[in-house]
């Protein structure tokens, strides 16, 4: 099995650079700004898109990504309707890979087996679920699999030696290592303590190791650049966009331009990288 | 009654975290870690008679216990059918039963050598008896607590600050219960190194749901004893409110395989089961919420509703799994009151017994009022009286001086 996250990889693997991983949630402010930010996110320099699917009660995430998900839920966005908003993406792109992040419930009140018939049609690659350890793989991640698509794993300070390897047995894909222990949006970490993990990860690895959680600048995107196969930037992104909202809170002129202009500038960070070494 | 009823009601949950379908560890991975660490230092102390001898020596001399059986005599009078007795948790130090939980956690958290323990609280008993303890034990302590509750539970608010803890107002969400429970989960995943999270129900990821109901079900083992001392047998019923529903379970599970005993669990239905309440039993469905499978209240996408009672320790859209997997096997029933059959309970028993009970013990009370008079003067009835309700005092007067005018 092959997805678009394997060939995206591939291929800037031959391009000797790391991975510009964006994270944006469904929905926010509203389901068509949102495609809007969706469509624009590649050519500004994403090479991967993380979308957030939101929830009310998102126990791994601070305060912006936590507002991000009340307005795209306020604006009336359901998991369905990030499948739809996927699928329009998929009419104009059909290389970028999309890997859907979030907690399990909505899923599992979707329906397992209904959700990932119509996540794989809708043109998703793969999925992080905060509140799936592999203790639960039979949950979701096994069926996901058997769907044809990635199931990625986060991997964490506290994610052992001893443990890595429970961690990644069903993982594909990349691994997300997450940085701090924290919720989303937390400092971010020293960039020659990260390299040391994405080193201890790729001990026990092939897959790609993406960093993420504490980027905000091109700076800090460059430095993870230089010691990881990937650098995720969410909270960042999630934050200037709601810095372009009106008072109430809705869409501007300049929303979409506001994520889209941080994505060039801090792809322009990791472009700028010195590769890894492997 | 479900056609595959297991051989024994008191035997779980599997090794994974299992009540039926229920239960399990629905954590992000930092977390994980810890949990099966968690999971073996319980192990081991359960396993360690001194730590129990130790747990007892605390049980007496500091929080009580035995906490008395009474029989409710004018309330029996009063409602002419089945003989009351009350279980008087409301008598422990710091007011409810959430001390016998917490007592334990903070016992095990010491053995796991955590110097700073948080927790979430509803209503603020299990957070006044968290500070409680902490103080007595030396360590440091952090409460998240609802912003709306904060409002309306003033009085353990203060008293938190004056053991010593810091009590921080959660402003997500609807500001109640569950939301504290999500920025305590949040600082759980940030804090993970040197902290402690003291959970105050049956609830959470494996082994919460069964390390709070060990520590709890001193509350049923003693009303085993005291119903023998008293009547020479078993009681016939048993009832209890339901939150998370500590109290209940810790009543509840000794004797759950004691077919002649009927249970009552009582959830709160705020305003009725079809306007805005907190019973997820009865108005929810299965769904993953706080690390565990469980009912919970839901719209159709998956998302977590707001739930609501008069009472801020049952102010909670989920519920522990166990009850879920008691609630499928038709061994325990499920009530439910609303606001205002706890509100005449509340002042029921206040006039009839001179004991002011919490909000939330009132909801069992409400119930008790409805069973009692169907059964006979022989039968045996156990009110869990979870906690007492001088937290209240202030709400409820101020609702009742409203309804004068």
């Amino acid at each position: 099995m092959s997805t678009r996250i394997d060939a995206r990889f591939a291929e800037l693997k031959q391009q000797g650079r790391s991975a510009f991983v964006t994270f944006v949630m469904a929905g926010d402010p509203d389901p068509k700004t949102s495609l809007d930010i969706l469509k624009a996110l590649p050519k500004a320099g994403a090479d991967v898109i993380e979308i957030g699917m939101p929830f009310t009660d998102p126990m791994a995430d601070g305060p912006s990504i936590q507002a991000a998900g009340l307005r795209a839920l306020k604006g009336g966005m359901t998991l369905r309707k990030t499948l739809a908003m996927v699928r329009d993406f998929r009419k104009e792109d059909n290389a970028t890979p999309i890997v859907l992040m979030g907690y399990y419930n909505p899923i599992y009140i979707y329906g397992v087996d209904s959700f990932l018939a119509d996540a794989k049609t809708a043109g998703v690659d793969g999925l992080i679920i905060v509140d799936l350890p592999p203790e639960e793989d039979t949950e979701l991640c096994i069926p996901a699999i058997k769907a044809g698509l990635n199931f990625i794993r986060l991997a964490t300070p506290t994610t052992d030696d001893k443990r890595l390897p429970a961690v990644l047995a069903n993982t594909s894909g990349f691994v997300y290592y997450v940085a701090v222990t924290g919720i989303t949006g937390s400092a971010a970490a020293d960039s020659k303590v990260v390299g040391a993990a994405v080193a201890r990860i790729k001990r026990h690895t092939a897959l790609p190791v993406c960093v993420g959680f504490g980027i905000r600048t091109p700076e800090a995107a460059r430095a993870i650049a230089e010691n990881a196969d990937g650098s995720v930037v969410g909270t960042a992104l999630v934050d200037a966009l709601k810095g372009s909202l009106d008072a109430e809170g809705r869409a501007t002129p300049k929303t979409v331009s506001a994520v889209a202009d941080l994505v060039s500038a801090l792809a322009q960070g990791v472009r700028g990288a010195k590769q890894a070494a492997e | 009654m479900n056609p595959n009823l297991p051989n024994s009601f008191r035997s779980g949950p599997d090794e994974r975290g299992h009540f039926g379908i229920f239960g399990g560890r629905f954590v992000a991975e930092t977390l994980m870690p810890l949990i099966l660490d968690l999971e073996k230092a319980y192990a081991d102390a359960k396993a360690d008679p001194a730590f129990q001898a130790e747990m007892n020596v605390y049980l007496k001399d500091y929080v009580g216990r035995p906490s008395p059986l009474y029989f409710a005599e004018r309330l029996t009078e009063h409602l002419g059918g089945a003989k009351i007795y009350l279980k008087r948790e409301e008598l422990n130090h710091t007011g409810s039963h959430k001390v016998n939980n917490v007592l334990g956690q903070i016992m095990v958290a010491r053995r796991m050598g955590k110097k700073r323990i948080i927790a979430e609280t509803g209503a603020g008993q299990h957070g006044v008896a968290t500070a409680t303890l902490c103080a007595r034990f030396g360590l440091e302590c952090v409460v998240y607590m609802g912003a709306v509750d904060v409002e309306r539970q003033q009085p353990n608010v203060i008293r938190m600050e004056m053991l010593g803890a810091k009590v921080v107002p959660v402003q997500s969400g609807a500001r109640t219960l569950k939301d504290a429970m999500n920025d305590a989960l949040r600082d759980w995943v940030t804090n993970v190194h040197n902290t402690f999270y003291c959970i105050g129900t049956v609830a959470g990821p494996h082994p919460y749901p069964m390390m709070v109901r060990d520590f709890q079900s001193i509350i049923g083992h003693e009303t085993r004893t005291q119903m023998q001392e008293a009547e020479g047998r078993l009681p016939d019923s048993l009832i209890a409110c339901i939150g998370g529903g500590s109290n209940a379970m810790g009543l509840f599970h000794p004797f759950l395989d004691d077919p002649s005993v009927e249970i009552f669990g009582v959830e709160a239905a705020g305003h009725g089961l079809t306007q805005l309440h907190a019973a997820s039993l009865a108005g929810g469905r299965p769904g993953v919420l706080h690390g565990n499978r469980t009912y919970l209240l839901m719209d159709a996408d998956g998302q977590i509703e707001e739930a609501h009672s008069i009472s801020a320790g049952l102010d909670y859209p989920g519920i522990g799994p166990e009850h879920s997997w008691l609630h499928e096997t038709g061994r325990v029933k499920y009530l439910s009151a609303t606001d205002e059959e706890a509100l005449a309970a509340f002042q029921l028993l206040s006039r009839l017994e001179g004991i002011i009970p919490a909000l939330e013990s009132a909801h069992a009370i409400a119930k008790l009022s409805e069973l009692a008079p169907q059964r006979p003067k022989d039968h045996l009835m156990v009110v869990n009286l979870s906690g007492r309700g001088d937290k209240d005092v202030p709400q409820v007067g101020d609702i009742l001086k409203a309804r004068q005018k």
